[in-house]
């Protein structure tokens, strides 16, 4: 607003210019420095978050180069170590656990996204008012359990639990390739793992899918019930289409979220290197996230470099994956 | 019930009478499958609501009933010092979380002291200087995308930054907090910029017009009512990193004695922990050991620390939220 800001520059001079008799004029030039110092910690701040950002990256590459650009006999010495004779380069190591972060990523949003998006309809066009607000605590309430928790229970409990269904998906669905059997007991598999990061996600997905439905025009929403439609027919008609560039942000958020979670995959899953779709099977893939958490107690100092190697591409696959989606609620916002 | 009848004009009506209306008459099958569909989707959305519940119920029911066994004033008070294999140690219990409860306090404060300020200050960049010019959309973007750096990769950073500084195999508490605070900034910032934005025009200008300066405006009143909400989103923020695991796995590291220095020596918190004790998977229990060992403690342990970090968090959350309702800012009279 222009007139404000002209308001507001008055104010300004008004504040600064005439210094009443009685005041101390040292106290007024303090006052004047204080608040250039203020003025100036707070552009620090705002600039200091465009430096840790960069610093990130640089500090990733800096001590990521080794790795990269070291002698490649050691290099290829450490990633065979890793991976037990596998592959014996850092080209060879990174594809599998990127396909493996992705595949997971993938299922957990598969998961979570039919859901998350019925319980943001449910909340924002279902639910009765006075519910609202208790049904919201709910989804942060499951936000709010810490992913060290979920890894526990996934291991603990949902694994031997969920193996009797497995099973049964691989004895009636193992002619498709995606459930080819036999399960794998204990169930330390890709889909169990893609079960745990698809409840993880589901609050990021609900809540954002849930803010952008009930910014929807109620203009819209009368006008399709006038027209005689029913509930279903208004939301399809009116609140989806709406919210569509908001529920693909928001499915990307929790994309990046599966693909950079790492306690509930470390403690859940059991790790392979292959690009296999064999999700009920064990020892098929390992995440990039996991696979640094699994391997660092045990690396040396060029080992750390070639995890922070894979660290980096992991950084770089979140960035995109986020900004993406952060420039699209942007557009939708303006 | 008394219907009110409504009569169209007499041409109207001839008119209508011409037209054949029951072409578009919906028929009674397309109706009642429509009203079918309705009904469907309505049980599919409230099913997915009690899909959701299902996990959350599990999680923390087991947390609660396998926790609850081993749960007393020994485990809060003890560290793991003397603890061999599934044996009660000199003290009579079988170990605790004395250790992670001071870690966890330690490292959350330091990350506390170092995230705040950043993103308090970054908040009041944007608001009360930037305002919506191209530097501050940049700031907000990256403050959102940064939120979505995974966790594990600002443990990286941490790591990085303290071993090239302080030489490889650097472990303290403070990298830990280092790593925690960069998690943090965007979240505080985020929800600060949210408070400070709804903070009344007409204080600002009240204060300045009263020949106030604009530092001791923002801090004395743009600050000071926006500071119920700032407290609420950073002990919001704080609930979230509390539970943080990987990123102190590779930073503040794993001891089994209480270390109180943040500064040096390794930490220990209580979600590294519960995954320390996990990794176990059972005790060592020689065949003389007699009854009073237990092969089964780490997953007990492991099951109890968890439950103290939930509840932990649980409470963390519940202040945050009372603290924002009760003391929300009124915009209007």
């Amino acid at each position: 607003m222009p007139g404000n800001d002209l308001q507001r520059a008055a104010v300004d001079e008004v504040a600064v210019a005439p210094i009443p008799k009685g005041t101390d004029p040292g106290e007024a030039r303090r006052g004047r420095a204080a608040d250039r110092i203020f003025a100036g910690l707070a552009y620090g701040s705002g600039l200091l978050i465009l430096a840790v950002l960069a610093a990130v990256a640089v500090f990733l590459l800096l001590r990521a180069w080794p790795a990269v650009g070291g002698p490649p006999d050691a290099v290829d010495a450490v990633v065979s170590s890793f991976t037990g004779g596998r592959f014996a380069s850092l080209w060879g190591y990174v594809p599998p656990l990127l396909f493996g972060s992705v595949l997971v990523a993938a299922l957990a949003l598969a998961l979570a996204f039919f859901v998350s998006l019925g319980i943001a309809v449910f909340i924002s066009q279902y639910a009765p008012r006075r519910l609202v607000g208790a049904l919201n605590t709910i989804i942060d309430l499951l936000a709010a359990i810490p992913s060290v928790v979920y890894g526990l229970w996934g291991g603990l409990v949902l694994v031997p639990a969920i193996y009797p269904f497995w099973n049964w998906i691989a004895g009636h669905f193992g002619w498709i390739p995606l459930f080819a059997g036999p399960a794998a007991n204990p169930s330390r598999t890709v889909a169990t793992v893609a079960l745990v990061l698809a409840v993880m996600i589901l609050p990021i997905i609900t809540s954002m899918t849930r803010d952008i439905f009930l910014q929807t025009p109620k203009l819209l929403e009368e006008a399709a019930l006038g027209l005689g439609a029913t509930q279903w027919e208004t939301i399809r008609l009116a609140v989806l289409p709406f919210g569509r560039s908001g529920i693909v942000s928001a499915s990307m958020l929790g994309l990046g979220r599966a693909l950079g979670e790492t306690m509930a995959v470390l403690m859940i899953l059991s790790p392979g290197l292959k690009y296999s779709f064999h999700l009920l099977q064990a020892s098929q893939s390992q995440t990039i996230a996991a696979n640094i958490a699994a391997q660092y107690p045990e690396a040396n100092g060029l080992g750390v470099s070639v995890l922070i190697a894979t660290g980096l591409v992991l950084f770089a696959i979140t960035f995109a994956v986020n900004y993406a989606a952060r420039r699209l609620t942007g557009k939708a916002a303006s | 019930m008394t219907t009110l009848e409504c009569n169209p004009p007499m041409d109207a009506q001839r008119m209508l009478a011409d037209l054949d209306l029951d072409h578009f008459r919906p028929s009674r099958s397309t109706a009642n499958a429509r009203r079918r569909k309705d009904r469907l989707m309505r049980a599919l959305f409230t099913a997915a609501f009690a899909v959701a519940l299902i996990p959350l119920a599990s999680v923390l029911w087991t947390t609660l009933t396998h926790g609850i066994g081993r749960l007393d004033l020994g485990f809060l008070t003890h560290n793991m010092t003397g603890v061999i294999g599934g044996n009660p140690t000199a003290a009579g219990g079988y170990g605790g979380v004395l250790h992670a409860i001071v870690g966890t306090l330690e490292i959350t404060f330091g990350a506390m002291a170092i995230s705040i300020p950043i993103g308090v200050m970054c908040a009041v960049h944007l608001i009360e200087y930037a305002r919506d010019n191209a530097l501050a959309k940049t700031i907000r973007l990256l403050v959102d995308v940064m939120s979505g750096i995974p966790s594990i990769v600002a443990g990286l950073f941490a790591l990085s930054l303290f071993s090239m500084i302080f030489g490889p195999g650097t472990f303290n508490g403070l990298e830990g907090s280092v790593a925690l605070a960069l998690l943090m900034i965007p979240t505080v910032c985020k929800s600060s910029e949210e408070m400070l934005k709804v903070v009344p025009d007409a204080l600002r200008e009240a204060s300045l017009a009263l020949g106030v300066t604009k530092q001791r405006t923002i801090t004395k009143v743009v600050l000071r009512t926006a500071l119920p909400g700032i407290v609420s989103g950073s002990i919001l923020a704080i609930a979230r990193v509390i539970g943080e695991t990987a990123p102190l796995l590779m930073t503040a590291g794993y001891v089994v004695t209480t270390n109180v220095n943040l500064f040096s020596g390794q930490m220990t918190t209580l979600p590294v922990y519960v995954y320390q004790e996990y990794s176990k998977l059972s005790a060592n229990c020689p065949a003389n050991a007699g009854d009073m060992c237990v092969p089964t403690i780490p997953m007990e342990r492991a099951w109890s620390a968890a439950l103290v970090l939930i509840v932990i968090v649980l409470i963390l959350n519940l202040i945050g939220r009372i603290v924002a309702r009760i003391c929300a800012v009124h915009t209007e009279r």
